[in-house]
């Protein structure tokens, strides 16, 4: 029964849903648009789940000291303070449970969760998406290299579109146009449609019963 | 192994001076326009006067660099064709992606006003099931913006109940949920013209969606992109600033591929031998 009532309940809302695409008259838009109703509401209660998983999970790794437990507590501590800053002042014209806090606003120059968000967090995230490029550039020299005909394709390929990327003339500009047009599409709808099929056969075993992992186990 | 730490070092060196630089000392190395990029600027300014458009912020300041002077020239595009902006995102920092590009825009246009030429809904969680309900029904889903205040009473909404009331929608997307979707739900399911900017590593696989049946109105790809978006707008902002950067950057990284070509080959031969 624990396993038969969610099975029944996955399979009639699959098929209400590709039903609905073909029928859109009621009761079917209806329905549907409830389920869409409950998804939002259920993805909202995911990030609250997501947080309280985040805080949980740092918690266990602080109460264990385990290695590096010293970053797991820095992760707390911002968190708290955002959602600290948050409720209490509020975002941007949004009132906190002190109001909208002009004394702090003035004293540092904006709310104290926008100001953290403007200061810390966007340079923060820029500067850990910005250190890939030493990376890739170290991976570049180590790895790419031309050990067969197809590796020397890639190789060539790689270099013309990364010309293609910069301001040295129009003529590598128009063959890395070239190369993303026809070499790169093609390859690319093969992909899509190898993942569309995949992502519809994996569909109908979950809504037929074949495919239970989402319901743990097996 | 101390050798390869020396020219790892001495790449990292390189690569910093090479961004930083150019920054410094401008070069303006020419930007050349591309046919895909050219697409978004014709759909914006091909479109009727008092056209409704969606911005849509789906990235966070991790992608800030590559997307947000999209985003600006995009709005000042828009601004100047009279259009109306509808800001939502289908990531939580995209809210403040949104309010940051329109202050940069207010900097040289400071009576750009709230309510009439645009609005922000905000982030609403749900991805593409929430584009497929503001399809059906826009005010359902978004019933106040995200200052709370009801969209009932915002002037500039009057009329536009659904997707079918948007002119075209321009997605900046740095993944999943991004413009992907909206040529899904706003394109094929709804007939919504779509264009959008993604980053250059996303842009591979978003271009097969700029083809014939014009999924796709155009793409804008990376930093690349944006600075022929300024170009072609007549208003040089970071992007056309930071291409100097790029393009010495990404010619040493080609230099270094080709030493690390001939390194390995050298090191081949002496093995043979």
């Amino acid at each position: 029964m624990k396993r038969r009532i969610p099975l029944l309940i996955t399979f009639f809302v699959g098929i209400l849903v590709i039903l609905s695409e073909f029928i859109p008259h009621k009761p079917f838009g209806l329905l549907t648009s409830g389920l869409e109703d409950w998804f939002m509401i259920i993805a909202g209660f995911a990030i609250i789940l997501g947080n309280l998983n985040l805080l949980k999970m740092n918690a266990i790794k602080i109460k264990h000291k385990q290695e590096n437990w010293q970053y797991y507590v820095v992760a707390v501590s911002s968190f708290a303070i955002m959602i600290l800053a948050g409720f209490l002042w509020g975002t941007k014209d949004q009132a906190g449970l002190l109001g909208q806090g002009e004394a702090v606003a003035t004293f540092i120059g904006s709310k104290p969760f926008d100001w953290l968000f403007n200061n810390a967090y966007e340079h923060l995230a820029a500067t850990m998406f910005s250190i890939l490029a030493f990376f890739i550039a170290s991976a570049a020299y180590r790895s790419f290299v031309g050990r067969s005909p197809e590796s020397y394709l890639l190789l060539i390929a790689a270099i013309l579109v990364m010309l293609g990327n910069t301001g040295f003339g129009s003529i590598f500009s128009h063959i890395s146009a070239f190369i993303m047009k026809y070499p790169n599409t093609g390859g690319q709808r093969a992909i899509i449609i190898c993942a569309g099929l995949g992502v519809i056969g994996s569909s109908l075993r979950i809504i037929t019963g074949i495919e239970r992992s989402y319901l743990g186990g097996e | 192994m101390k050798k390869i730490e020396t020219t790892r070092w001495l790449l990292y060196v390189l690569i910093f001076l090479s961004v930083l630089l150019p920054l410094i000392f401008q070069i303006n190395l020419p930007i050349t326009e591309t046919k895909v990029a050219r697409g978004v600027y014709n759909l914006i300014e091909d479109a009727n006067e008092n056209a409704n458009v969606i911005i849509s912020f789906d990235y966070d300041p991790s992608s800030k660099p590559e997307l947000q002077p999209m985003a600006v020239s995009v709005i000042r595009h828009c601004l100047r064709r009279n259009y109306n902006m509808i800001f939502t995102a289908l990531w939580p920092m995209g809210v403040q992606m949104a309010s940051g590009a329109v202050e940069t825009v207010r900097k040289d246009n400071p009576h750009l006003e709230y309510g009439t030429q645009y609005v922000n809904l905000g982030y609403k969680a749900g991805g593409m099931v929430t584009l497929q309900k503001m399809g059906k029904d826009l005010r359902d889903v978004f019933p106040a913006d995200m200052s709370g205040t009801s969209i009932d009473s915002l002037a500039l909404l009057d009329g536009i109940n659904s997707l079918n009331d948007i002119d075209f929608i321009i997605s900046l997307s740095a993944g999943v949920p991004g413009i992907k979707e909206w040529i899904m739900v706003g394109h094929d399911k709804y007939g919504r013209s779509v264009a959008g900017g993604t980053t250059a590593v996303t842009a591979p696989n978003i271009l097969p969606y700029v083809n014939d049946q014009n999924q796709l109105s155009g793409l804008l790809g990376g930093l690349k992109a944006a600075a022929e978006y300024e170009k072609m707008t007549g208003a040089s902002g970071t992007a056309t600033a930071g291409m100097d950067a790029q393009s010495i950057a990404h010619l040493v990284i080609i230099i270094f591929v080709i030493l690390g070509n001939v390194r390995y080959h050298i090191n081949k031969k002496r093995g043979e031998e």
